[in-house]
């Protein structure tokens, strides 16, 4: 069975599109050729800066025939719609078959459509695939219609069988399919001829391309760590910058050059983020000192000097980016040890959101939330005060203009440099965290009040504005602020009624339950069911989310007991029973149950434990002593069920049937004490 | 690619070499447009002529401003007026790349010795209303060309699109003349009677212009010249298509144009002087590309702009 080799030439391909587009290539093709009753063994895909390529080995030569059978009009039908149906079929009357049906004889028709080439079926999918290909973002180019990624200039399809291979030939808005590519746009111009996929990739080979992104990824990689380890140094692992050079070059070829003396003073990480961003170079540090001291570069070809030109290109390219950046860092260290106050006050004309002020007006409202919030998290109130006064004072420097993802962290060297704490600097870099769910959740206390009060301003603002996340569109952020606030509460045991924060606004509810939603989504993640924590929901005090979530663990353990599960069921069934006496007779049965009227053992049993558990349960709930209350609650199990076993409810005393009914009440309000049990389910 | 055997000895040579190229590949060279713009997009040639179905070929240098890039001639590679080499052809030819490298070859760059990669970059131009698709050229990881196939400009689709090439006529120089401040740069022939640098003849005007810009430019006046514009760029285009004086059907679409170019200067020269908000900034922006959306609407009514008298009629 032939192969198929299929190569899209074109313009080059933004990096980061490459392999997705190599893969939905491989997908569109393969699904429309299966489609049309084809087969085959296997199929791969590769991508280069010019080209996508796929190839699909043991392809069917042709799809099998396929038979339908259609019903047609009944015999006694109108001539018109026999008419008809031998029209669409395209058969004569005695081609049909006449059938006994219930209704009367029918005519079937048999009709059967042959098999197709492969040819003539990749002649279709191909084009039809690069017609309608999904690209994040296509073009025209020229005079034509047809989009693509970037101006696509051939394309090369053949079907390789051992007698030979032959070119599935179509035409796409002028680009007729061939048997011909290019190589390297530079070290080999010219087309060559292919008969397969291996001459196809030994070929390129020759011409200076690696069809494979991995193999290109893996001999960057290779080089780069060998020539680093040469020099008694290591390459800073980037996976993503790896990928995206990759995607860059046809003919790696990996350089290092060495950053200049002048340099070497700037912050790592201002090292790393200025090479990467600006010129997708390596950073190579020295592992003892870990200093950055080297970069590597990845140029996409061979030069008979041994890329000496280009190394030193690439090397003034770079010292004139790291002399800006060491212009910003000189600039912003003045400011900083002078007076960091140049630049909050800078922060007065900078808008946050048009009806939520300035940024420092945001600053002055997280600086007094900061103050309140010290006592709760153990730390003092004026450093967190004025930890949150200059936590964004950095948004103002050269650098961060420059490189908006430095953000905070520049901001804790420019604080350590104007002479704060390391715990007050500490907290310009980690108020931002946790910015997703897997970051590490800041423990340090000033850092927690001000990443406390950062992410709540946040909140209340936009809360009190009316901009709130509504389905995929959260522009602010809003979902990660609130998880965010969640995991500091919960990460830090921290006790913090949310309403005290809120001050009863009128969205204070609102957004109460945005928090418990968001509290829901993460508990979900850690295996508590949600009518766990829809019952703890329903008691009071669910602002305090440390509280809830105690709660909700302790029904959570308790209920996975043969204890927990039977009293919920016991729970039930007395709830049940009370609610359909209530409904029938009219009256709410909530007091006066007395253990005078008891009558059997049981019952007298069931009124002694009531008062025991309730005895213990109070004390326990009162120092949110959960496992406490839950376990002596559980001591109600053996009563209940043995009361649901001898006694009669209903009893035929009235006295007695009321009193029996007013004692079922006192236990779902000694259950209820813990968690709104009738939310539980099953 | 041997045609160019020599290496240029200054900037001026660049230019005339690239001049040269582009004539010689048969694009018209034109001249710079004789008003202040940000950048050669803005010259009427490629705006406006990318706009309806007549080809075109130009190329020109366009003297640029960005009013915020002053630095007072101190900075080795800012400046708040330097030069764009522009060349906008319309169908964009399938050997644009080729033609591009050619042109790089020509100013004495060795394609075997250097490193040039088309690296993804959407331009996109708010201003104008205005986006493409395309590449910044990076040749030994240095950005020495915008390459943009035009999709959309003043909110028309581009049929056919025009390729657009942009060069940074100080940095690409700078670079080939391999010097380090940009005042350095010889900007005629180093061994002429009377030698010059770059310095020599922008130094002063850069120190001049950054004071201006930045501290002494009247923003009252500045802002009721923007809007003095935008009700000139309006008004000449609400005028009667036919002119009741010659009869001729005459539509002002370059007119309009120049009231758009300048509200968009007015505009950046404001926001260097930093009386403009973030959130003023986004209206700005959209008052100026209303302005270049009529005008491109104006355009294409026009002959130049592909509409035929049948089309007319």
């Amino acid at each position: 069975m032939p192969d198929l080799l299929l190569e899209i030439f074109s313009e080059e391909i933004p990096a980061r599109m490459q392999t997705r587009a190599a893969n939905d290539l491989k997908k569109l093709v393969t699904d429309g050729l299966v489609e049309a009753g084809l087969t085959y063994k296997s199929a791969g895909a590769f991508s280069t800066p010019r080209r996508l390529c796929l190839t699909i080995e043991d392809l069917t030569s042709e799809s099998p025939d396929v038979t339908e059978e259609r019903k047609g009009p009944r015999a006694d039908a109108p001539e018109k719609a026999l008419e008809g149906f031998l029209r669409a079929t395209g058969l004569t009357k005695d081609q049909l078959e006449l059938r006994d049906e219930k209704k009367g004889q029918t005519y079937f028709a048999r009709i059967t459509k042959p098999g197709r080439a492969a040819t003539d079926i990749l002649a279709e999918v191909i084009p039809a695939t690069i017609r309608n290909f999904p690209w994040p973002k296509s073009m025209r180019w020229g005079a034509g219609s047809l989009r693509w990624v970037r101006p696509l200039h051939s394309v090369l399809c053949i079907l390789t069988a051992e007698d030979g291979a032959e070119t599935v030939p179509f035409d796409i808005d002028g680009i007729v399919s061939g048997n011909t590519t290019e190589g390297h746009r530079f070290m080999a111009p010219g087309r060559f001829e292919v008969s397969s996929f291996d001459d196809y990739v030994a070929k390129l080979k020759s011409a200076k391309v690696v069809l494979s992104a991995e193999e290109r990824a893996e001999a960057i990689w290779h080089d780069a760590t060998n020539m680093a380890f040469a020099a008694g140094l290591e390459v800073v692992e980037d996976k993503g910058l790896l990928a995206e050079v990759a995607g860059l070059v046809e003919w790696p070829v990996v350089l290092m050059g060495e950053i200049g003396a002048d340099f070497l003073g700037l912050p790592p990480e201002v090292l790393q983020t200025s090479m990467r961003e600006h010129q997708k170079f390596f950073s190579v540090k020295n592992a003892k000192t870990g200093l950055i001291e080297r970069f590597i570069t990845v140029a996409n070809r061979e030069t008979v000097d041994h890329g000496a030109t280009i190394l030193a290109g690439n090397n003034k390219v770079l010292s004139a980016r790291l002399s800006d950046a060491k212009f910003f860092w000189e600039n912003d260290l003045r400011i900083a040890k002078a007076d960091v106050s140049e630049w909050t006050q800078r922060l007065e004309n900078v808008t946050f959101h048009n009806k939520l002020g300035t940024q420092a007006a945001r600053i002055d409202r997280i600086a007094a939330l900061a103050r309140e919030l010290a006592p709760i998290v153990g730390a003092d109130a004026d450093d967190a005060e004025t930890a949150a006064r200059i936590a964004k004072a950095d948004l103002s420097s050269e650098m961060v203009y420059e490189f908006p993802e430095l953000q905070g962290l520049m901001g804790r060297y420019y604080a350590e440099a104007a002479g704060y704490s390391s715990e007050i600097a500490a907290a310009a870099e980690d108020h931002y965290s946790p910015l997703g769910p897997s970051d590490d959740v800041p423990t340090a206390p000033i850092s927690v009040a001000v990443a406390l009060a950062d992410k709540l301003d946040t909140l209340t603002g936009f809360w009190a504005i009316d901009e709130k996340p509504t389905g995929s569109k959260d522009p602010f952020a809003l979902r990660r602020a609130a998880l965010g606030v969640i995991r500091l509460l919960l990460g830090n045991a921290l006790t913090l009624p949310l309403q005290t924060v809120f001050k009863d606004a009128d969205w204070s509810d609102d957004l109460l339950s945005f928090f418990h939603d968001r509290l829901k989504v993460y508990l979900r993640d850690q295996d508590i069911p949600h009518d766990v924590i829809d019952a703890c929901l329903a008691m009071p005090g669910n602002d305090d989310l440390a509280l809830l979530v105690k709660r909700a663990e302790a029904l959570s353990a308790f209920l996975a007991t043969e204890d927990g599960e039977n009293l919920v069921q016991g729970y039930k069934r007395a709830a049940n029973i009370l609610t359909q006496a209530e409904a029938k007779d009219g009256v709410e049965y909530r007091y006066g149950a007395d253990v005078k009227y008891a009558e059997t053992d049981e019952e007298k049993t069931l009124f002694a434990a009531l008062e025991t558990a309730s005895a213990a349960v109070q004390p326990a709930l009162e120092a949110d002593d959960f496992p406490t209350a839950m376990s002596a609650m559980a001591g109600l199990r053996a009563p209940i069920d043995a009361f649901f076993e001898a006694v009669k409810v209903n009893a035929d005393s009235e006295i007695m049937r009321r009193n029996r009914l007013n004692l079922l009440h006192d236990i779902t309000a000694a259950c209820g004490k813990i968690a709104d049990l009738s939310r539980l389910e099953g | 690619m041997a045609e160019t055997t020599t290496q240029p000895r200054s900037f001026q040579e660049i230019i005339l070499r690239l001049q040269a190229y582009w004539a010689a590949k048969g694009c018209a060279i034109m001249q710079p447009y004789d008003m202040e713009v940000g950048a050669g997009t803005f010259h009427p040639a490629t705006t406006l002529r990318s706009l309806g179905t007549n080809p075109w070929a130009a190329a020109y240098v366009q003297p640029s401003r960005r009013p915020t890039d002053g630095r007072y001639g101190e900075n080795p590679n800012r400046l708040q007026h330097y030069y764009q080499y522009q060349v906008l052809i319309k169908p964009s030819p399938p050997d644009l790349q080729a033609l591009y490298l050619g042109s790089l070859a020509a100013i004495g760059i060795d394609m075997d010795l250097h490193d040039i990669r088309f690296v993804e970059d959407d331009w996109e131009s708010p201003t104008l209303g205005a986006w493409g698709l395309g590449w910044e050229v990076w040749c030994d990881g240095m950005e020495v060309s915008q390459f943009t196939y035009f999709q959309q400009v003043g909110g028309h689709d581009c049929k056919p699109v025009s390729g657009e090439l942009t060069y940074g006529l100080e940095r690409l120089a700078m670079y080939v003349l391999g010097v380090d401040h940009v005042m350095d740069m010889p900007f005629n022939d180093p061994s002429a009677p009377i030698p010059l640098t770059y310095g020599d003849v922008f130094r002063q005007t850069e120190e001049e212009y950054s004071r201006f810009n930045f501290d002494t430019a009247d923003t009252a006046i500045l802002l009721k010249h923007f809007e003095d514009a935008e009700a000139e760029c309006e008004a000449i285009l609400s005028a009667e298509h036919d002119d009741p004086k010659t009869g001729k059907r005459i539509i002002m679409a370059h007119p309009a144009y120049d009231q758009c170019i300048k509200a968009s200067h007015l505009f950046n020269l404001l926001d260097a002087r930093g009386v403009i908000s973030v959130t003023e900034r986004q209206a700005y922006i959209g008052r100026v590309r209303s302005l270049s959306k009529k005008c491109a609407d104006a355009f294409v009514m026009t002959e130049a702009g592909g509409h035929s008298a049948e089309d007319a009629a």
